[in-house]
């Protein structure tokens, strides 16, 4: 238990490191996985074969290797990006497919009949999503899509192993120093990941529950 | 004929429009995938060296060697077999997970529900590095049995949904037949949930499959350790970008084909509640009963 405390700093640092690879990773992810979940749905067929295309690579590479090229095979390209930023990238690259593939599970969770009814009334395309599929996909996407944030806090931890000080490297480093008090320190890591994961997931199960009741 | 209810079937003017969208992306990624592949073939001065573009032949010529296809098999084997004993354990401690998890018993219930939500809350590496460094197993151990215990409650978490999806009369008959809770649980309602959670479950032995290469942090000699850091370390830094593509095709080829299979095995076990011609979007997924939507892969956790 001392070897935790006196090694607080070291954990603030790192959980800093993990909650803005998180926030960056997160915000970016969520923006570029809009951009795709639009361009799936959209009527212009090279535009959603891209989507498709974009969005079946990078969910069927494992993370490990996404952050491998990101770390050691784009600088041998000329890049000088610090770790850190590689990281970033790759994390947000990893994670925007899962975001657009939640936003399409939403669309899809929206019953055909509103579909069928907007059109019906004569609205075009942009109408009929802006005015009645994204207004009620939306209610229903937020859980699915705080389970890809879970996930992304869960994910950050692999940067560790590419040079980025984060909570996995500090459970390394101090596990290494502090050989009599492993347990104490790898447990006080995890609690730091579970501060992030269990309240999400917590909020997310209480949204999907009330989203359940309205339907 | 449209394939979504979002728009008509496209007249002329909208096909032509359309059209010409298409082929100003397709310029656009022409554009960049020649700008990558200019870029790529370009010489590159590396510490005072002038290496080759990555097109040039010295870049690839240790792909004629036997003995480094060997290598790579052997990688590809250690993945699988990872792999393959994480799923069997996973799917052991997913059904006991339920089982215990639902159990009526609140003695039982309250502290498996405090392990689940541990184990699916804390990164899959952290407890790789936890058991190789408190258990001292060894890599192989460490990958297999953070793997197993982390997929095992997420799968756990999937099988009592299925269970709670259920109707209630099942379990009212199988009581009223003369079964014990525990008989109901284990012969009527068990099975039914596990057949209608089968493609969620595959879909996650999928992702367990992918997170095998997180051994390659822990020193497991996993394909991605095999191919990039021993053979890498070998031939040379010139063939890193070589190793990574010829690393990146086989994960995609494998995880693509085992994809497949389990896309193909939801579809034909699907009971037909939620076929993708009810949904907005034209989708290749599929669904099962008491799932709010279709592709089994969106209600995985990566």
């Amino acid at each position: 238990m001392n070897a935790v405390i006196e090694n607080l700093p070291r954990f603030i640092e790192a959980f800093g490191m993990t909650l803005w690879l998180l926030v960056l990773s997160g915000a970016c992810a969520l923006i570029i996985g809009t951009v795709i979940a639009a361009m799936r749905i959209s009527p212009v067929p090279s535009l959603s074969a891209f989507a498709s295309v974009y969005t079946e690579l990078l969910r069927n590479t494992p993370l490990t290797l996404v952050l491998f090229f990101c770390a050691f095979v784009l600088p041998q390209l000329g890049s000088r990006l610090p770790y850190e930023w590689a990281a970033f990238i790759g994390l947000t690259l990893y994670t925007s497919p899962f975001v657009a593939e939640a936003l399409r599970s939403g669309i899809n969770g929206v019953a055909v009949g509103q579909a069928e009814a907007a059109r019906s009334l004569g609205l075009g395309f942009m109408q009929s999503t802006t005015l009645v599929i994204f207004p009620q996909a939306f209610r229903m996407v937020i859980p699915p899509l705080i389970n890809v944030l879970i996930a992304l806090t869960k994910n950050t931890s692999v940067a560790g192993g590419f040079f980025v000080f984060e909570l996995f490297s500090a459970a390394k480093e101090l596990a290494n120093a502090n050989g009599n008090a492993v347990i104490a320190i790898l447990l006080a890591v995890a609690a730091f990941y579970l501060v992030v994961t269990i309240p999400l997931g917590i909020v997310s199960a209480h949204l999907e529950k009330k989203l359940a009741v309205q339907r | 004929m449209s394939a979504s209810v979002l728009f008509d079937t496209p007249g002329p003017r909208t096909r032509r429009r359309s059209r010409i969208a298409s082929v100003i992306v397709v310029l656009l990624i022409a554009a960049g995938l020649a700008w990558v592949i200019y870029t790529l073939a370009q010489p590159r001065d590396s510490s005072g060296i002038t290496l080759p573009g990555y097109f040039d032949w010295s870049r690839w010529d240790i792909f004629v060697l036997a003995e480094l296809w060997v290598r790579v098999g052997e990688g590809l084997l250690a993945t699988l077999q990872a792999a393959a004993v994480a799923a069997a354990m996973a799917l052991v401690v997913g059904v006991l997970f339920a089982m215990l998890r639902t159990s009526t018993f609140a003695i039982v219930r309250i502290p498996t529900t405090i392990v689940l939500e541990f184990f699916r809350g804390m990164p899959v590496l952290l407890m790789m590095l936890f058991i190789l460094l408190v258990a001292s197993t060894g890599a192989f151990w460490a990958v297999v049995l953070a793997l197993g215990v982390y997929n095992g409650a997420i799968i756990g978490e999937s099988l009592r949904a299925g269970l709670a999806a259920l109707p209630r009369g099942q379990r009212e008959a199988g009581l009223s037949l003369g079964l014990t809770r525990f008989q109901s649980k284990a012969f009527i309602e068990f099975p039914q949930a596990f057949r209608q959670m089968l493609p969620v479950i595959i879909a996650q032995l999928v992702v367990l499959l992918k997170d095998t290469s997180l051994g390659y942090i822990v020193g497991y000699n996993e394909l991605i350790r095999t191919t990039m850091n021993n053979l890498g370390s070998s031939v040379g830094n010139r063939y890193l970008f070589s190793l990574f593509l010829v690393t990146l095709v086989i994960y995609l080829a494998v995880n693509l084909s085992v994809s497949a299979i389990a896309r193909r095995l939801a579809r034909r076990r699907s009971p037909g509640k939620l076929l993708p011609k009810d949904q907005i979007t034209p989708t290749a997924s599929i669904s099962a009963i008491g799932l709010p939507n279709g592709n089994p892969e969106d209600r995985t956790t990566e």
